[in-house]
């Protein structure tokens, strides 16, 4: 009897839904602490950011002015210290890693996305392609140091810009190939049979009309890997940028200054004035990167809208 | 009749001509684009024999079992235990993962499930210029922001070169790998599954948490590999911030030296190639190398492996 009093006693509780108002309440509660979590979470990164630049800036805006960008660096008078070499060594490097990179990177991605059938071979290297995509960037050092530096060096002049070039083209390509996939995967079948049907021959199609419409999506993914390479300072340190030159690099097989390895000569040494000059450094590569990411997104939005 | 056969034949011909000129063409094309693909693959045997080969012959100099198993690295006085540096990486590491685990996640979480679409429009080009970040600009800002702020306000005994700092931003730099990553997981959930919870009555939270989390977990594990293997790469935040004294053992708190980070200590340095010490950065090379291919195949495998197919 006093069984079933309690079995009562609870299905009414159930009725007038007292606990399960509750539970409502406290999972509605978790709910919006969940909601809150996730918010604060996904704004830590572009916090830090914020924090980054600021304490950057801070650092480094008394030492910007046009004579840092158009000096040589000095350890004697740290204080008319400028990035000149540095910044053309790395327009240098922008330039040749461009200029090998991006036809590489567009053959093979042509090659696996319109060419290759589905055999061992070509399984392989894609698999190879993600796999050189996660070899970290100071293991590309250590095979330009061994190919290019020493192997080669008849014919990339040992420590040059162009070894410098090459190591960071070899870094990027994985990325450049999977981007240019991305774009020519998107475009639709029907336009290469619109071509084939015309008579054109498969390298007509892809010349007239795939890579033209390739070009947005392959372009941001050029501008992001190459604004990677140009803020990579471990592999060119291995390959051998110079940490100081007097001259500047006025040929492919000159030796050369890089921004990133002149804002890590500059971190390294503890005087305050250096560090401040490390940070002007960094607020111009900074406004490069930011530049060239700006473009690259505003590139890709308008491409998606068009498509 | 005649003419007009005649007319097509000699159409015909030129066509034929024409063909056997754009064949040509073509298979030239052919080839070279082929070329540009099997570059990745002589990159890859590239990186194997350079570094196969000098630590084969750092390895005539120096005990294979020494290198793996002792605890001293002093290469100038001829210790070469590439534990304490394992060690360094793998303390920063750690940290790192702590960092982009929860947030990246949870980053991923929110651009997927509860982000305005405006707001996600801004937020995930933000995170891209975070990944864009180039890594001296982090050790930079660990070295002189982040290892005095910890220094003042929570350890007071922290060494001016530390592990967790340097671990702290590496966390922040590889939180855009593990959160976009593992948004296209989440993407990639249906939108019945999704559905389907709401119809029996589950929370938002809930749905998030126990039906879409758990149908992306191999892509979301497949993340957190890669930003491993990211981490353990990492050169320039640890050789600014995190020291270059082997440290085994050490606190986070200490100063120790990470495996890239002696890479290029002696590469800066005036090391004689051809001498042990130079030798051994190609020894650290090639474990660097097989530490992060391993991460990398088996990131690769679990996606392939345990992908729910909808």
């Amino acid at each position: 009897m006093a069984q079933t009093s309690k079995q009562v006693e609870r299905q009414e509780g159930g009725a007038r839904g007292s606990e399960f108002k509750t539970s409502m309440a406290t999972r509605y509660g978790f709910d919006r602490a969940f909601s809150i979590l996730v918010t604060v979470a996904a704004l830590v990164g572009v916090a830090v950011l914020a924090v980054l630049l600021i304490d950057v800036i801070g650092d480094g805006s008394g030492r910007l002015s046009l004579g840092f960008l158009t000096s040589f660096p000095s350890q004697i008078f740290p204080e008319n210290s400028g990035i000149y070499p540095a910044l053309i060594g790395s327009l240098w490097l922008l330039a040749l890693t461009a200029i090998i990179s991006v036809p590489l990177g567009l053959g093979a991605a042509v090659y696996l996305e319109e060419y290759a059938a589905d055999t061992r071979i070509n399984r392989m290297i894609e698999i190879n392609i993600s796999n050189l995509a996660g070899v970290p960037s100071v293991i590309y050092g250590l095979l330009g140091l061994g190919i290019f530096v020493q192997l080669l060096a008849p014919l990339t002049g040992g420590a040059s810009v162009l070894t410098g070039a090459l190591t960071l083209s070899l870094l990027i390509l994985p990325v450049l190939i999977v981007t240019t996939r991305e774009a020519l995967r998107s475009i639709p079948r029907s336009i290469r049979e619109g071509g084939y049907a015309l008579g054109a021959t498969r390298w007509e199609v892809i010349w007239s009309h795939l890579l033209p419409m390739a070009l947005p999506g392959a372009l941001t993914g050029m501008i992001l890997a190459l604004s990677r390479a140009i803020g990579e300072a471990a592999p060119i340190l291995v390959v051998g940028a110079a940490a100081y030159q007097t001259y500047t690099t006025a040929g492919p097989f000159d030796g050369y200054m890089a921004l990133p390895t002149q804002i890590y000569d500059w971190i390294s040494r503890p005087q305050d004035v250096f560090q401040e000059l490390a940070a002007a450094g960094i607020v111009v590569i900074m406004a490069v990167l930011l530049v060239a990411n700006s473009v690259a997104i505003v590139l890709r939005n308008r491409f998606q809208q068009r498509s | 009749m005649a003419v007009e056969a005649g007319r097509m034949r000699s159409k015909e011909g030129d066509w034929q001509r024409n063909s056997r000129g754009r064949e040509f063409k073509e298979r030239v094309i052919k080839f070279l684009l082929t070329a540009c693909a099997y570059l990745s693959i002589f990159t890859t045997i590239g990186i194997v024999v350079v570094l196969f080969e000098e630590t084969v012959r750092f390895f005539l100099d120096v005990s294979i079992v020494e290198f793996l198993t002792s605890t001293r690295w002093a290469p100038n006085t001829g210790d070469f235990g590439v534990l304490p540096l394992v060690y360094g990486t793998l303390m920063a590491t750690f940290i790192a993962i702590a960092v982009a685990l929860p947030i990246g996640l949870l980053t991923a979480i929110y651009l997927s499930e509860y982000a305005p679409r405006r707001l996600r429009q801004y937020l995930k080009p933000a995170l891209e210029i975070l990944a864009g970040v180039p890594t001296v600009v982090y050790g930079y800002f660990a070295l002189t922001f982040i290892t005095p702020f910890l220094g003042n306000n929570l350890f007071s005994d922290i060494d001016s070169f530390n592990a967790i700092s340097a671990g702290l931003i590496m966390g922040v730099m590889i939180i855009p790998t593990v959160a976009s990553v593992s948004e296209d997981a989440i993407y990639a959930v249906p939108r019945s599954l999704r559905e389907g919870a709401y119809a029996l009555g589950a929370t938002k939270r809930e749905t998030a948490t126990k039906i879409v989390v758990p149908a992306a977990l191999s892509g979301i594990v497949a993340a957190v590999i890669l930003g491993i293997s990211r981490a353990i790469g990492e050169t320039m935040i640890v050789t600014i911030a995190m020291g270059s004294q082997a440290n085994f053992g050490g606190t986070p708190l200490e100063s120790m030296q990470a495996m890239t980070a002696y890479i290029v200590q002696v590469v800066g340095g005036e090391t004689p190639r051809g001498s042990a010490v130079f030798g051994s950065i190609f020894a650290v090379g090639s474990a660097l190398f097989l530490m992060t291919l391993a991460l990398n195949l088996a990131s690769y495998w679990f996606v392939r492996r345990f992908r729910e197919i909808y």
